[in-house]
């Protein structure tokens, strides 16, 4: 059965259209599924019994609960979820005082290879419908809470930039869950084609994952440098005009003796010049078998204040869920992947 | 704004080289590197692939390979298309570029069309391959690898078994080999899982990170 939470409320219209259904009905439907926010076709009582009843054939409201959850002794959970394809996906939950946020999934693996990155180890197994990447903020026992969304979680996002744009229209559409796109903040480590997509259809932040200003050094950690680099990615960023309200901002996770000296604050303030952005400063979270060591908390406090001297607003992400493996660049459903 | 140039290209081929696996082509009007990409789209302002060029610089036609994936968008209908039919690309683009010292490349599956490239483009000296397939039949460009490569093109063939293949992955044949020399650069390219497991090993066996130079198929 197809899953109605996850849809537009054009394509609702669609299948209420194709049902011989009030056109009202749509609408309806969207404000039980994203506002009244039930969890069955059954709980939808201003339809008449018959359309539920219609609808009932074809489709459920289709939430799926999670299977498992870890909570971290910083209060950050890390949620387990069933796909319809029979994968698995993980979900972090990070309160943070009067901020709750849910970093999404949005693949299970991820194709991208990031030397650095611990869903890159599992590889790719497929890409997630809205329905499930909605489902991971529905789903969770603090989905009333939640006050922002990042798409950091498993996956590249803009390798599924269909999807993405149909849940993000879901959440900040007046029909929809009517969250504010400044809420809401979509990585991408800068596919360009896709980045454009984005840019053109959302009005969500963007956040790049950019790890090095030096080309020979972002390609060892970040293959795709080899097709879209950072220049490029760049220069499209320069081309749009974010407005006042939102914000595009710049990951950067540190590496001990790579990326974390002083010709790298001089490269990052060159090639930033001119766009109106902020510096995430990331301390790495080791992955087995890494290459790579963590810079030390003492020298990432002096990149941002060296960067700060630069007049680029820098700050430090606080590390959280480290120790039940929701920290950035650890989710991972690898151990659950069936392999061929 | 940047946008990639668009040109439309009639196909002089389309041809199924082994179960699934095509090679596509078209008539040459630029100038590439050897292991850069194009991306592929069947309207101007529809969805894109890339792939990587599977044919000579100086060759009169470009070529590539693809797999046909039945649940995707592109593929399915691309291996539809025959001679005479049209099909719109972009400039070549990527850096995944020949490197004149010595390295061994690994690859798999369509994987192998930067390497082939190369070789097309006369630029395969100082150099290793480790192919990796599932199935004999695709080892399609065996003849030009063996006349290139000789005992340097190692075939690792996982789902048949021959007395000319290492019978394993890749990533098995990695594993094991004692000719991993230090100083070499490591080329690969493939599907994700293969990439990263590769370079897992790779580095497991002492082998710099930054000797290793990877491309990813998205």
């Amino acid at each position: 059965m197809d899953a109605l939470f996850g849809k537009t409320l054009a394509e609702i219209r669609d299948i209420t259209g194709e049902m011989g259904l009030p056109s009202f009905t749509a609408k309806q439907i969207t404000d039980w599924l994203y506002k009244k926010r039930v969890d069955s076709i059954d709980l939808m009582t201003n339809l008449s019994k018959a359309a539920r009843e219609k609808l009932s054939q074809s489709f459920t409201v289709g939430l799926e609960p999670s299977m498992k959850v870890q909570e971290s002794v910083d209060g950050t959970k890390k949620y387990l979820f069933n796909t319809a394809s029979g994968k698995y996906i993980e979900t972090a939950y990070i309160p943070d005082k009067d901020r709750h946020t849910v970093c999404v999934s949005t693949q299970v693996g991820c194709k991208m290879g990031c030397l650095f990155c611990m869903t890159g180890k599992q590889g790719f197994q497929g890409n997630l419908t809205s329905t499930e990447i909605l489902n991971q903020l529905r789903s969770i026992e603090e989905w009333e809470k939640v006050s922002n969304i990042v798409y950091m979680g498993m996956g590249e996002p803009l390798d599924n930039v269909e999807a993405v744009l149909k849940s993000l229209e879901i959440l900040t559409a007046d029909w929809g869950f009517a969250m504010s796109p400044r809420r809401i903040t979509v990585s991408t480590i800068g596919i360009i084609p896709a980045m454009r997509t984005f840019l053109e259809n959302s009005e969500a932040h963007l956040a790049v994952s950019l790890h090095s200003p030096f080309d020979s050094e972002r390609k060892m950690l970040m293959p795709i440098q080899q097709v879209y680099p950072l220049n490029e990615v760049l220069n499209e960023i320069r081309s749009w005009d974010f407005g006042r309200q939102r914000r595009v901002s710049f990951e950067y996770i540190m590496f001990k003796d790579l990326n974390d000296s002083p010709a790298h604050v001089k490269e990052l303030a060159k090639i930033l010049n001119g766009i109106r952005c902020r510096i995430n400063l990331i301390r790495f979270h080791p992955i087995p078998d890494t290459p790579l060591d963590t810079t030390s908390k003492e020298r990432i406090l002096e990149f941002r204040d060296e960067l700060t001297n630069r007049g680029i607003t820098t700050t430090i992400r606080a590390s959280r869920g480290e120790d039940i493996y929701a920290a950035c660049g650890l989710l991972s459903t690898k151990s659950l992947v069936k392999k061929d | 704004m940047h946008q990639h140039i668009l040109t439309q290209q009639i196909i002089s081929r389309n041809e199924e080289l082994a179960s699934g696996v095509f090679i596509l082509s078209f008539r040459r009007n630029f100038s590439f590197q050897a292991g850069q990409v194009i991306g592929i789209g069947l309207e101007k302002d529809g969805p894109r692939r890339l792939y990587s060029i599977a044919s000579g610089e100086q060759e009169p036609e470009i070529a590539i390979l693809y797999n046909v994936v039945d649940e995707g968008y592109l593929t399915p209908k691309l291996s539809d298309l025959v001679e005479g039919d049209t099909i719109w690309i972009t400039e070549p683009r990527g850096e995944f570029l020949y490197d004149p010292s010595p390295a061994i490349w690994i690859a798999t599956g369509t994987g192998i069309a930067p390497f082939y490239s190369m070789l097309r483009s006369g630029k395969a000296e100082n150099k290793i391959l480790i192919h990796g397939e599932r199935y004999l039949e695709r080892f399609y460009f065996y003849d030009d690898f063996m006349e290139a490569f000789g005992e340097n093109y190692v075939r690792c063939c996982s789902g048949e078994s021959d007395d000319s293949v290492y019978y394993g992955r890749v990533t098995d044949f990695l594993q094991v080999t004692d000719e991993l020399p230090p100083d070499f650069k490591y080329y690969l390219c493939g599907r994700a899982e293969m990439v990263v497991e590769a370079r897992d090993i790779l580095i497991a066996r002492e082998i710099p990170f930054n000797h290793i130079i990877s491309e990813i198929y998205f």
